[in-house]
């Protein structure tokens, strides 16, 4: 099977480190993808909040060009790039609708194109249990997490595909072959974080951010893990802007999922881009490895 | 009884016929339960609720619900249409209440209007979108300069947004991109809406 990858336009900016994680994780699980040579932005929500013809016409060059590249499936990491091109895919199944987009791209689009999937999917697609426990070399027991999909992943049920719309657990599956054995049970993990609101409308992002934010800390989260670009800059860049709309200074770390697995791979800081945190995630990184050497010394131990 | 004499003057019998056409959803199942705003992450910023733009359809009010602030915060995160009891996609109304008010110059929130435009501004140029341009496109139209400033140092530390815009590395391609837009323009502008 051949998959086009799909970075979408956050993974050149505010979420490298997505990209580098997701590169890296995809790397060491052997699963290999080519990007869409030339591909352009979505339209994300501006576009189909304008015009449903403008948002599908930029998605669908990008669907017509994997189709042209070859490819069978399209991987994307970004929910709001999938769920665009999901819709896209839909809606040009609609042939009065297919004639007005076409009239905005440059030739016809052709009538296959590959589906779009997350890139959380299509590695739980390729790899079973097994073989992701098998790439870990720092397990994560110990690490208490805080799954958090957001509002675009899951829905709408239909169109995404991603099991139960409000209580999606593939994340949950994924860290647990990773040796995570206390990840919570997070009531608000597909509550909308304030998505784009967060330049023209701020309050609005604050408060539902801070809500998230603020539920993980009672629970006694370590960090919290996420899966999409906007969700991780309103929890994270935007985590000062959100405690002070809680009345409180909020200082937990913000990761991928990504990150979490490439850490459990034992991938260095750098190319799982944990840099680029605005909260450190040194003191996850340091309890994995402390309880990954204990727990190593202890089977020694427990050997000699 | 003035409010009563106004809703049936501005009733507009065919305003709900035209939501139900191009959303392909049936207004008339909302019984008014509340369960859409009950769970509505931006009702607090709302000046009309979720079931109240619903019933406003169902009673004709085209010009208060077009001109609602409602349609222009929706987020788009489609929880009213999953917990609808009647499997109304109510999401997908509000984005068709947003389409059919901005075809008509209807904008709520003029800021909210903005921040799109800026974004889709830099997609049209570079054929894809770029942080820094969208943040000054937008403040130059909105003139809110302070906006985020508080975000800009440890967002540049972090090289978190970047300077240089992101642009498809074959110009023919990023020309191809602004075909798109020039065309969906040309074609709103034929068609005597606002693009
Ligand atoms: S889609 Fe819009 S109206 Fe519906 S719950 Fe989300 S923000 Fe509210
Ligand atoms: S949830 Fe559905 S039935 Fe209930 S008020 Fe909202 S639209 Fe009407």
């Amino acid at each position: 099977m051949k998959i086009a990858y799909y970075p979408g336009c956050s993974a050149k900016g505010s979420s490298l480190d997505y990209e580098l994680s997701t590169q890296a994780v995809l790397k060491a699980l052997g699963i290999q993808t080519v990007e869409i040579a030339d591909w352009n932005c979505c339209g994300s929500t501006p576009a189909h909040a304008v015009a449903t013809d403008l948002s599908t016409a930029l998605c669908t060059r990008n669907l017509a060009l994997a189709a042209r590249q070859g490819a069978d499936l399209i991987a994307t990491s970004c929910p709001s790039c999938l769920s665009n091109h999901k819709h896209a895919h839909v809606r040009m199944q609609d042939p009065d609708f297919r004639t007005r987009v076409n009239e905005l791209l440059d030739e016809p689009a052709p009538e296959q194109m590959p589906e779009m999937t997350s890139v959380m999917q299509l590695i739980a697609q390729q790899c079973d249990s097994d073989q992701i426990k098998s790439r870990v070399t720092k397990s994560l027991t110990g690490i208490k997490i805080a799954p958090y999909y957001g509002c675009l992943m899951s829905r709408p049920a239909e169109l995404m595909q991603f099991g139960d719309p409000e209580n999606p657990t593939l994340m949950e599956s994924l860290l647990a072959s990773c040796g995570a054995d206390d990840i919570l049970d997070f009531p608000l993990k597909t509550e909308c974080c304030g998505a784009s609101a967060g330049i023209p409308h701020r309050p609005l992002t604050a408060r539902n951010s801070g809500r998230i934010l603020q539920l993980a800390v009672n629970m006694g989260a370590d960090c919290i893990a996420v899966c999409c670009p906007l969700c991780q800059m309103n929890l994270d860049l935007r985590q000062k802007q959100a405690g002070k709309a809680e009345g409180t200074k909020f200082n937990i770390p913000v990761l991928y999922f990504t990150q979490l697995m490439g850490i459990a791979f034992g991938c260095d800081a750098d190319s799982l881009g944990l840099n680029k945190l605005c909260v450190s995630a040194d003191r996850i990184t340091d309890k994995i490895h402390a309880l990954s050497t204990a727990a190593k010394e202890a089977a020694q131990g427990g050997k000699a | 009884m003035n409010e009563t004499i106004d809703l049936i003057r501005s009733k507009d019998p065919t305003f709900q016929q035209e939501v139900e056409a191009e959303s392909g959803q049936n207004i008339s199942n909302c019984y008014q339960c509340g369960n859409c705003t009950a769970g509505c992450p931006a009702a607090l910023d709302y000046d009309m609720m979720p079931n109240q733009v619903m019933r406003g359809i169902q009673l004709g009010l085209r010009d208060k619900v077009l001109s609602s602030q409602a349609i222009y915060m929706c987020l788009s995160c489609s929880t009213c249409s999953l917990r609808c009891p009647n499997s109304i996609d109510i999401a997908g109304v509000m984005e068709t209440l947003r389409h059919m008010a901005r075809r008509t110059n209807k904008v709520g929130v003029k800021r909210v209007e903005k921040f799109w435009l800026s974004f889709l501004d830099t997609v049209r140029t570079f054929g894809r979108s770029y942080e820094i341009g969208t943040m000054a496109l937008y403040m130059l139209r909105s003139l809110r300069f302070w906006t985020d400033v508080d975000l800009a140092p440890q967002a540049l530390m972090k090289q978190k947004l970047g300077l240089k815009p992101h642009v498809i590395p074959s110009k023919e391609s990023v020309e191809a991109v602004g075909r798109i837009f020039k065309r969906y323009q040309e074609r709103a502008k034929r068609e005597g809406v606002r693009p």
